[in-house]
């Protein structure tokens, strides 16, 4: 019998493996051929991997179809078995297979959907916090405010795209009522957050992605808009604060010390 | 415009305008329900938690005391129920699945 963390990578290695053997030391009873007994398992493996991809990437299986969507996830469990026992992590890099799955390279906005779905799922799962309550920020003075840093929501995600994922999200995902997505209606990038309870998605207005970065990375309030202008000479700081504030982006401030 | 050019005025007169007309976070839909526990046929209990959650729709019993749906705010404690029971903010120890 071999050793059994042997046979344990073994048994994993060879499930999502069509083609391996059943590894050895798995029998079935008086040691008998176990073949039919590990395909079934190896299947019930597939089965709730696609099924788990099905789940958390409707708006991707809405656009490709059924039948293209479980073919496409099957590729896809065999050339990625879950780094997470959380099964709602699965799919973290399904963008990026999509991206590289050259008979979809015609498609080529269907890997920024894809990272905005599990971004949805990541913001729904993360921890619990108390959105910032704006009023906090007119108790601070004009000589300090500009040196306030912010703590981020736990939730905040950020995706970014040439194409409108944010039509296409909600055209695919949100439901009946929702106009089809222009394609050539330009890039959107889609700030993620949930204040409360529910996942909130809003498009992030030019330079607003810089802004929040920067924030992110600690920068004060002055410098993070400073950066906002830089990239983008449109940028308006009150708009982009407002609507930070109003999805619930930040947590918490930081007075200068 | 640059970061120089950024005076603490500029920043202070945007972070008012911005404070001014602003909501509440999530006031809108989110704040206005509630989680509310022991609610729920089986089976019908509301969550988009995505795979690998025994979440929604996995409640097994009826009026389950630990899944929650969403229901608008502050009706949850008057939701009426089947032999006394009455809906819970908080997860309830009644009608849990055994084992």
């Amino acid at each position: 019998m071999p050793r059994l963390p042997d046979l344990q990578a073994a048994f994993s290695a060879a499930l999502t493996d069509p083609d391996a053997a059943v590894p050895e030391g798995v029998t079935a009873p008086r040691g008998g051929r176990a073949d039919k007994r590990f395909a079934v398992y190896r299947n019930n493996v597939t089965v709730s991997l696609v099924g788990a991809l099905e789940d958390t990437f409707p708006a991707i299986a809405r656009l490709l179809g059924d039948e293209y969507f479980t073919a496409l996830a099957r590729e896809y469990v065999r050339a990625k078995r879950p780094s997470s026992p959380f099964l709602a992590e699965y799919g973290e890099d399904f963008g990026d297979f999509l991206d590289a799955f050259p008979p979809l390279a015609g498609y080529p906005y269907l890997g920024d959907v894809a990272r905005l779905e599990h971004a949805w799922l990541s913001a729904y799962h993360a921890a619990d916090a108390a959105p910032l309550d704006p009023a906090r920020l007119t108790a601070i003075s004009e000589s300090d405010v500009g040196d306030v840093r912010f703590t981020l929501h736990p939730a905040l995600r950020m995706v970014q795209s040439r194409w409108p994922i944010l039509q296409l999200f909600e055209a695919n995902r949100t439901g009946e009522g929702k106009p089809p997505a222009d394609l050539s209606s330009g890039g959107e990038s889609v700030l993620v957050t949930r204040p409360v309870l529910d996942v909130t998605l809003s498009r992030l207005a030019p330079g607003a992605s810089y802004f929040l970065n920067a924030l992110a990375e600690g920068s004060t309030l002055g410098a993070a808009a400073g950066k906002a202008f830089e990239n983008a000479s449109e940028f308006d700081l009150a708009q982009a604060l407002q609507a930070a504030l109003a999805a619930g982006a930040f947590a918490d401030i930081r007075m200068p010390d | 415009m640059s970061n120089k050019t950024l005076t603490a005025a500029i920043v202070a007169g945007a972070v008012a305008t911005a404070v001014a007309s602003v909501a509440a976070p999530g006031s809108a839909s989110a704040a206005a329900k509630e989680k509310c526990y022991g609610v729920s046929l089986a089976g019908q209990n509301d969550c988009a938690a995505g795979p690998g959650t025994s979440c929604a729709g996995t409640s097994s019993i009826d009026y389950q005391g630990n899944a929650w749906t969403l229901v608008p705010q502050g009706t949850c404690a008057s939701i009426e129920l089947p032999d006394g029971r009455v809906g819970s903010l908080e997860p309830l120890d009644r009608d849990l699945p055994e084992g």
